[in-house]
């Protein structure tokens, strides 16, 4: 990949975390740490490559997202926005009542393709996705983001089996492992051990990279995308809060307010990123 | 007077633990929250986190009880409630085990996360299983009642909280009792049958009513399930009418619940509740307590209609 394009990719990047602070806003409790952590990965989905046209949602080969860590969903409004899904001024309004962009994601909002919230769930729905367009003869993907604490939820190993045993290579599973979930640090509150070993034991290709490292996530959305035969799963290695000092590496702020200051000490940061 | 119903939770629920070494608590990544934090911090070996993993949760806290264990297992109501519904019922409250499972945040309370975590249907969810004793506390106090009833209770009790800083309406004099109705203000015309939040609110609404010159009976519904259907008759003796309030789908929750009670000598009836709608976002818990008809006048103006 040339320089130029993972420049360019770095300032959507850029545009996607500006955008998190603009939808989180001031007085509202948001999650910002987990969008954070996955910003570099969805702008290099949705800038580099997906394929997807906000002037044409509904076309059928569209490549599918699902953000199944649906708390961090700021992260995906901020790129639909940047995309233009929906005008950016949109984005002030996220989650006041009434407004397209809910706390979790819905398909009312445009570029939605799944609702999530409650952890879990959205492999499951990526699997019905992949099995879907297989069924029709459609070559789209399907990208599927979680938390490493959602893993601890059950049902996503009954999809990492379940998309072993259809051999979905349409579908991938990128896992943000920032190390934390809501009250503390994964390994700490809940350890779940070697992830990549675990998605590999049950007959998935895995890649491990960097996720805030431009160039290893579009090497490895490329590699997944041309596996053969078996599901891949990419676990990135993030940092929660990424990009703003005091949100970085703490549960402090999974779900929490900005305060005046906060919010133009995160913006400058992120400008200077 | 307001107090945290989740503080005023944590508080009795480390007494508790203080004077019975049986009692342990579990959480799915939620005890900061739901206020299980309390035993992890006093009792570091006996609270359990089960990551986020609510299935796994409730079939564990079944498998503690029988080793005599008293397990109250915390979550969000939606997740603790909706997600593990079938082990409620298979791993709980078949075999009739002294599970307590605790749904914070519940109703509308969570009013920034929107839909996936605001919860209508606990109560009715909860309310249909054979032998699962529900709680719906209206404050502080009685918040603090039903961890001490839950405990003293040998079987499955599901006690749904909300979030918020509520006023209190109870002192220790208050001679709660499990599935009976407590008339909390004298009145004649109507009756205002309230569970939780709605209580503070139907006692509003009964003073709106009052400058209207109605004359409205205040009824607090602690208890969801078991109810005591005599005392509910009783309760309700000599009004013309009743309006049920309650924070939650009015389908299957308290108004359904008075509805069966009393359908052997039915009274006109009205529900306030969440009208067959999933929530959504909002900057204040106010806001969707208008947006989703759960005021006051929302009260008030469904007793006018009975009348
Ligand atoms: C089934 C379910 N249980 C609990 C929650 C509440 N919750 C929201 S986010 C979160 C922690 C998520 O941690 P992780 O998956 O690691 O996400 P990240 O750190 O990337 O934000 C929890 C417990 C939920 N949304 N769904």
């Amino acid at each position: 990949m040339n320089p130029e394009r993972i420049a360019e990719l770095k300032e959507k990047a850029r545009a996607v975390r500006l955008g998190i602070i603009e939808a989180l806003g001031l007085e509202k409790r948001g999650h910002l740490g987990g969008s954070m952590s996955c910003a570099d990965i969805v702008a290099a989905l949705y800038f580099y490559k997906m394929r997807h046209d906000p002037k044409d949602r509904f076309m059928p080969d569209r490549d599918r997202f699902i953000m199944s860590k649906g708390h961090s969903v700021l992260a995906q409004y901020a790129a639909l926005a940047e995309a233009g899904y929906f005008p950016k001024e949109t984005l002030k309004k996220t989650k006041t009542l009434g407004c397209i962009l809910q706390g979790h994601p819905e398909r009312e909002t445009p570029g939605v393709e799944a609702n999530t919230g409650s952890l879990g769930q959205g492999l499951s729905i990526g699997i019905g996705m992949a099995l879907g367009g297989r069924l029709d003869g459609l070559g789209y993907h399907t990208w599927v983001i979680l938390g490493d604490g959602e893993l601890a939820e059950g049902q996503v190993w009954e999809a990492v089996t379940a998309a072993s045993a259809f051999k979905l290579d349409n579908l991938t599973a990128i896992v943000d492992m920032n190390g934390i979930q809501a009250v503390g640090k994964t390994c700490d509150r809940y350890d779940l051990g070697d992830i990549r070993g675990k998605f590999s034991a049950f007959g998935w290709k895995t890649f491990e990279i960097d996720g805030h490292d431009m160039t290893q996530i579009v090497r490895a959305l490329d590699e997944a995308s041309e596996v053969k035969g078996v599901p891949t799963a990419i676990i990135a290695r993030t940092v929660k809060g990424k990009g703003v000092s005091f949100a970085e590496n703490t549960h402090a702020y999974h779900n929490n307010l900005l305060t005046k200051e906060q919010q133009e000490q995160a913006v400058r940061e992120i400008l200077a990123m | 007077m307001l107090i945290n119903l989740r503080t005023a939770y944590g508080e009795e629920l480390l007494a508790l633990a203080k004077e019975n070494s049986r009692v342990v608590a579990l959480d799915a990544d939620l005890c900061g929250s739901t206020q299980s934090v309390v035993i992890e911090k006093n009792f570091p070996e006996r609270y359990f986190e089960m990551g986020i993993g609510e299935q796994n949760m409730i079939s564990v806290a079944a498998g503690l009880s029988l080793t005599g264990k008293i397990p109250f297992a915390h979550s969000f109501a939606v997740f603790a409630s909706g997600r593990p519904f079938d082990q409620i019922r298979q791993s709980v409250c078949l075999p009739k085990l002294n599970v307590k499972i605790v749904g914070s945040s519940c109703g509308l309370s969570d009013f920034g996360d929107g839909a996936t975590h605001q919860s209508f249907e606990d109560l009715a969810t909860m309310r249909v299983l054979p032998g699962m004793t529900v709680f719906c506390p209206a404050d502080a106090v009685e918040t603090k009642w039903a961890v001490r009833q839950a405990a003293a209770i040998d079987g499955p009790v599901y006690i749904r909280l909300n979030r918020n800083d509520l006023p209190v309406l109870f002192d220790e004099k208050t001679p709660f009792e499990t599935g009976k109705p407590l008339v909390v203000k004298e009145g004649s015309q109507v009756a205002l049958v309230a569970t939780g939040t709605m209580t503070a609110i139907a006692m509003e609404a009964a003073g709106l009513l009052e400058t209207k010159g109605i004359s409205a009976r205040v009824i607090h519904l602690g208890t969801i399930k078991p109810l005591d259907t005599a005392a509910l008759a009783k309760a309700v003796n000599g009004v013309r009418g009743i309006v049920t309030c309650e924070e939650h789908t009015i389908y299957g929750g308290l108004g359904s619940a008075v509805a069966e009670a009393l359908c052997a000598a039915p009274l006109p009836m009205r529900m306030v509740g969440i009208q067959d709608r999933y929530g959504q976002s909002a900057v204040c818990y106010d806001e969707l307590l208008v947006h989703y008809g759960l005021t006051k006048e929302n009260i008030a103006a469904a007793a006018e209609k009975l009348l």
